[in-house]
């Protein structure tokens, strides 16, 4: 009896996820999607508590609790920091697998052979190899993003890493296959000691040759990996919750790689193994060239005279916490008449769609954000393209100089629009230290300085002028 | 045991999965990675049974550490999204608050 009712509560919850799915694919019917989301977990929770075998509540309600205690605060972070909040979130998710996949492991060793088949320790090891690597590498990709001072920025490259990553990952395997055949032999519970060990070497590995412009498909794939670990946990408890919602997160977190890697016309292996970084040494061009600056006075005039405008907007948009200002820019323009539309790039930013929520953070309506393949052909009849912080996804190397890293990978042709306005930090060429030669066009000029700063003398310029 | 039900389950889900998240908007990828991150800490499944049971107290700490790191995950990946979810707005301004 007991039996079926936990099991068609499972059912239930399983079906409202893919509900919950389903519904995010308009914004119109998002957030009915969490609340069903919410509604699957809170009936999971309740169907497992209430088994005969839980009798210690206390424990249960106290780290309850303590889950609500950390988690409100870090639901409330600024977005900006939603990134750094996501990747650490996913080392919260392959922290539970792989710590129930230890005691799983510890508590079946007592109980004998039989309940340690060979399928089960597979499983077990791929719960706890999984959950182990997601959680030290999704703090070393968190501590990236945060800009932590002890975990380097820049991707750290050795002689031999690929291979002695392999040789490491050789050992690890061999230990596994070891523990499967012989789970009950006196060395297991050390070697599955090992496992765990080389799976959270694993994490910080695989992270640290990769750099800052790689981290939207790198999060994406940590999302896919502690969703799989998920899965694994399923197996290992036999349960068809686990094995469907882990599948679910799996297979978004795969997508969303997918199309990180398409969007910059890299392949899975070639971000996390090309250590992007370290070829960028690209060697100065022979004649010596020269930005033509702007100031914010000269760039208002011509903005008030534009009749479309398209802002395409990039990390250090983030970085600079400009997004409110450009809201007040685009009001500005607005209320001119003019045309404003927003071009993002899918890999603007740290991770999948970060523009879209800071620009709908800023109040900016999400009908005028439009995907770079929409708004490509249309660029020839932009008057003012305005480039806020982007660098790699608007260089046309990509689409000129074969001898280019970035060559190959789709960009916004924003140096087809009829003027450029690039709003840079400084002269330094971009993360991927490529030189962009959208920078140097006579169509281009460039308004240095932080990107909140200069935008807001934009507005001040145009709120100016309004007035006579 | 007979694992092919559970592997049965695996192969369908994944395929539902590739075909309902190709189908989620661009705009929302971000709030998709933390709706499915709280989804995905579904693990909580697996950390109740594990805190809760009449196991040694070590076994018990593990299980309360991921049932700790598993709620963190839902309460903060619901919450964040739908704060996220809230501020897709089409053009409605000026027009007095749509909420």
């Amino acid at each position: 009896m007991m039996y079926g009712v936990s099991q068609l509560g499972y059912l239930v919850a399983s079906a409202l996820f893919v509900f919950a799915l389903h519904w995010m694919n308009t914004p119109a019917t998002a957030r009915k999607g969490v609340y069903a989301g919410v509604a699957g977990t809170a009936m999971a929770v309740i169907v497992t508590w209430a088994e005969p075998s839980v009798i210690h509540h206390f424990w249960i309600i106290g780290a309850i609790v303590a889950g609500f205690v950390v988690g409100i605060p870090l639901s409330k972070v600024p977005l900006t920091a939603v990134p750094q909040r996501t990747a650490l979130s996913h080392a919260f998710g392959g922290a539970a697998a792989g710590l129930v996949g230890t005691a799983e492991f510890y508590l079946r060793l007592s109980e004998g052979a039989e309940a340690l088949s060979s399928f089960r320790m597979v499983a077990l090891i791929a719960e706890v190899l999984l959950g182990y690597l997601t959680l030290t590498g999704s703090l070393m990709a968190a501590g990236k993003l945060q800009e932590v001072k002890w975990v380097p920025q820049r991707p750290v490259t050795y002689p031999f890493q690929n291979l002695s990553n392999l040789l490491l990952f050789g050992a690890g395997i061999a230990l596994a296959i070891a523990i499967t055949l012989h789970p009950t032999a006196p060395w297991a519970p050390l070697a599955f000691a090992g496992v765990i060990v080389l799976s959270l070497l694993f994490g910080i590995l695989l992270i640290i040759p990769i750099g800052g412009a790689d981290m939207p498909t790198v999060i994406a794939i940590l999302n896919s990996y502690a969703g799989l670990s998920a899965v694994a946990m399923g197996f290992v408890l036999d349960n068809k919750l686990l094995i469907t919602a882990g599948a679910l997160d799996g297979s978004s977190g795969l997508i969303l790689a997918i199309i990180m890697c398409k969007a910059m016309n890299r392949s899975f292996t070639n971000v996390l193994f090309g250590a992007f970084g370290q070829v960028k040494q690209v060697k100065a061009t022979g004649e010596e060239q020269v930005y033509k600056p702007e100031t914010p006075e000269g760039a208002a005039q011509v903005l008030e005279q534009a009749n479309l405008v398209v802002i395409i907007p990039g990390y250090g948009m983030a970085v600079a916490q400009a997004q409110h200002k450009v809201r007040e820019l685009y009001d500005q323009l607005k209320k001119r008449g003019i045309t404003v539309k927003f071009a993002i790039h899918p890999v603007a930013g740290r991770m999948p769609g970060h523009m879209n929520v800071l620009l709908a953070e800023a109040d900016i309506p999400y009908t005028d954000l439009v995907e770079m393949d929409e708004i490509n052909p249309d660029m020839p009849q932009v008057d003012v393209a305005l480039v806020i912080g982007a660098n790699d996804v608007v260089n046309p190397a990509a689409r000129t100089d074969k001898t280019s890293p970035i060559f190959g990978m789709p960009i916004i042709d924003a140096d087809k629009a009829r003027s450029v306005f690039a709003i840079k930090r400084s002269k330094n060429p971009g993360f991927a230290g490529i030189d962009n030669q959208l920078y140097f066009s006579d169509r281009t000029w460039m308004l240095f300085g932080d990107a909140k700063n200069v935008i807001g003398e934009l507005v001040k310029q145009l709120a100016g002028s309004g007035m006579h | 045991m007979d694992f092919w039900p559970t592997l049965y389950v695996f192969v369908l889900a994944s395929f539902i999965g590739l075909g309902v998240i190709r189908r989620v908007s661009r705009l929302l990828h971000t709030p998709l990675m933390s709706l499915t991150n709280a989804i995905s800490a579904i693990a909580v499944v697996g950390s109740i049974l594990v805190t809760g049971g009449d196991y040694p107290l070590r076994i018990r700490i593990l299980g309360a550490i991921a049932l700790f790191a598993s709620m963190t995950n839902i309460v903060s990946g619901f919450l964040i999204t739908d704060r996220m979810l809230k501020m897709f707005k089409t053009d409605k301004r000026g027009e007095g608050n749509p909420t």
